[in-house]
């Protein structure tokens, strides 16, 4: 369930926190065994996540549950988290978010039918000095614009 | 302008070690080492430096750090609040990309004053690209011997470690985040125990916001009467505003404290189209906003903006035009608390889904005579009546919206559409 690349990168995490409070790395953790298991958790990967840290299966989920970075559908390869939050409402993200639903034929949180983008509408990412902007993935694009948002949307693959 | 946080922007590679040291970087950490610099000094230059908590609260961080047990046995812990999330506010973001090495400073030496050998830095899970700058600069300053224990042949010791979040904006409030770093979902703690008594693992713990921590070694390096006289009374030094909306030149500027709003204005490059202003947050979604008339005669300091019926914040100031509606931007904060309220008290759990069920009904056309004086009545019970600040900072814009703006949301509510949009 969990890979060896996974545990070793949760081995990592679980170093930085004292002795017998592996429990602190289950934020991270559910994300490696996310990104492992197509970008979603479910009952099986949560549990095998609590067991590796030798916690309850409920405090895993409930952590699973509580923060927005974990995906319980299907999302697609890439994530377009598009911030709709003020400074980006100010600086025309509604507009932007429809066009990028045209574009895409998908509304948010449903994903194009080739499997590929899905689209988020979320909470201020941070970066209001340059909006408006949206998160791929890990990355930041920011500054956006119609011809900018296609280019980019354009060279996923 | 840029003396502190933003000190070596504009230099090559401004993030490296090798500049920092050019700078005078780690100058204060490596007096320490050699046992020339005291806790009581530095507390000392902190307090006459009139440094205040950069998160938003406030608070004198040399009075905070003199708080902590330093002498009582068992782990103690250093912070940093790098779960930057507030609307308005991304300062933090460019202090972690730009200038890492001065947050691991300002924390090995809190981590020294109080006596403290393990820090970690909590960084919003969104900021990847933040978080790979800092993890390589605290590789940095380990391979350069700064870091660690006995750390060059001294008594002192102190190991950094980064976490992650994974994306909850209450993760902010300080107990949430000791929570979070415990592995547990970021419901804030009830208070008192405060965290300097009981705080990360049940141990002594000071948390400090980025730019606090980051502020920290120039404050000892030049003096904290230095850093004192580029501020106002009651608010030392300098501070990052981070400006955007409808402006020009939307960024961050490290400015003196007391500045005047219109020559930070100014600085963003003024009102964009040669648009007339209209209101201004001026210290993140959380602070009442003000009227244009009001901003323009304030100065960017903590009695400043309080004088102006606001708060500095966090120092993020959101700039709005003619062309916006205020039911409009009302609505989307009151949706981003609803979002993020972490749903442990019921006044601010069921508060903001109400506060923002009734502004979208507004919005939809489907508003009812009664709709203000409910939204009054519902922002009042959420006030003072949670156990964290999220609650207050949901009825705080409510409340100056409404009283600021109030015919636009008669008029929506009337005839079923903005005022200003027409």
């Amino acid at each position: 369930m969990i890979s060896t690349g996974a545990k070793k990168q949760i081995d990592a995490w679980i170093a930085k926190y004292p002795k017998d409070r592996q429990s602190s790395a289950v934020m991270q953790a559910l994300k490696i065994v996310q990104a492992e298991n197509g970008n979603r958790l479910n009952a099986d990967t949560i549990q095998a996540v609590a067991d590796y840290l030798n916690m309850p299966g409920i405090a895993a989920q409930e952590v699973a549950t509580f923060y927005e970075n974990y995906n319980h559908k299907k999302v697609g390869k890439y994530v377009i988290r598009f911030c709709h939050n003020i400074s980006c409402m100010l600086n025309g993200a509604d507009d932007l978010i429809a066009h990028l639903e045209n574009k895409l034929g998908v509304k948010t949180d449903e994903v194009t039918s080739d499997g590929l983008i899905s689209v988020k509408k979320v909470e201020c990412l941070g970066a209001c000095v340059g909006a408006p902007m949206f998160q791929i993935n890990d990355d930041y694009f920011e500054n956006l614009t119609i011809d900018k948002i296609d280019k980019i949307v354009d060279n996923l693959k | 302008m840029n003396e502190v946080c933003f000190k070596n922007l504009t230099k090559d590679q401004c993030y490296s070690l090798k500049t920092y040291e050019a700078s005078g970087g780690y100058s204060v950490w490596r007096k320490i080492l050699k046992g020339q610099l005291t806790p009581e000094h530095i507390i000392d230059e902190l307090k006459v430096s009139g440094l205040r908590g950069r998160g938003g609260a406030g608070f004198p961080t040399g009075l905070k750090w003199s708080f902590m047990p330093r002498h009582s046995d068992g782990q103690k812990y250093v912070v940093c609040n790098s779960d930057e999330g507030e609307p308005g506010t991304c300062k933090d973001r460019d202090i972690l990309r730009f200038n890492p090495h001065a947050v691991i400073e300002g924390m090995a030496i809190g981590g020294f004053v109080m006596n403290a050998s393990v820090g970690y830095n909590y960084i919003r899970g969104e900021f990847m690209a933040p978080f790979y700058r800092f993890e390589d600069a605290l590789k940095e300053a380990y391979e350069a011997g700064l870091l660690g224990q006995n750390i060059n042949n001294s008594s002192v010791n102190f190991d950094l470690y980064t976490h992650l979040g994974a994306g909850a904006y209450i993760c902010g409030e300080e107990t949430a985040l000791l929570e979070s770093i415990e592995g547990k979902k970021g419901q804030p703690r009830f208070k008192p125990p405060f965290p300097a008594n009981v705080g990360l693992f049940g141990k002594s713990t000071t948390i400090n916001n980025t730019e606090s921590f980051a502020s920290v070694p120039e404050i000892i390096n030049r003096g904290g009467q230095w850093f004192a006289d580029v501020g106002v009374e009651n608010s030392g030094g300098c501070k990052l505003f981070s400006v955007s909306g409808h402006v020009k030149n939307p960024a961050n500027f490290e400015v003196p404290m007391g500045t005047p709003f219109k020559d930070l204005l100014k600085m963003a490059g003024g009102m964009r189209d040669g648009a007339q202003l209209k209101a201004v947050i001026p210290g993140g979604s959380s602070t009442p906003v003000l009227t244009a008339e009001v901003a323009m005669s304030m100065t960017m300091d903590y009695d400043g903006i309080e004088k102006a019926g606001s708060m500095l914040g966090a120092g993020s100031v959101i700039i709005m035009d003619e062309s916006t509606c205020m039911v409009a931007v009302l609505t989307r904060l009151a949706h981003f608390y609803y979002d993020e309220s972490c749903g442990q008290c019921t006044p601010c759990r069921e508060g903001t889904g109400w506060l923002y069920r009734v502004l979208k009904r507004i919005i939809d056309g489907n508003g009812k005579q009664g709709d203000i004086d409910l939204l009054l009545g519902v922002q009042d019970k959420i006030m003072g009546n949670t156990i964290c600040a999220l609650g207050d900072a949901a009825a705080m814009p409510v409340e100056s919206f409404l009283r600021n703006f109030r015919k636009e949301f008669e008029y929506y509510i009337k005839h079923g559409k903005s005022m200003v949009k027409g």
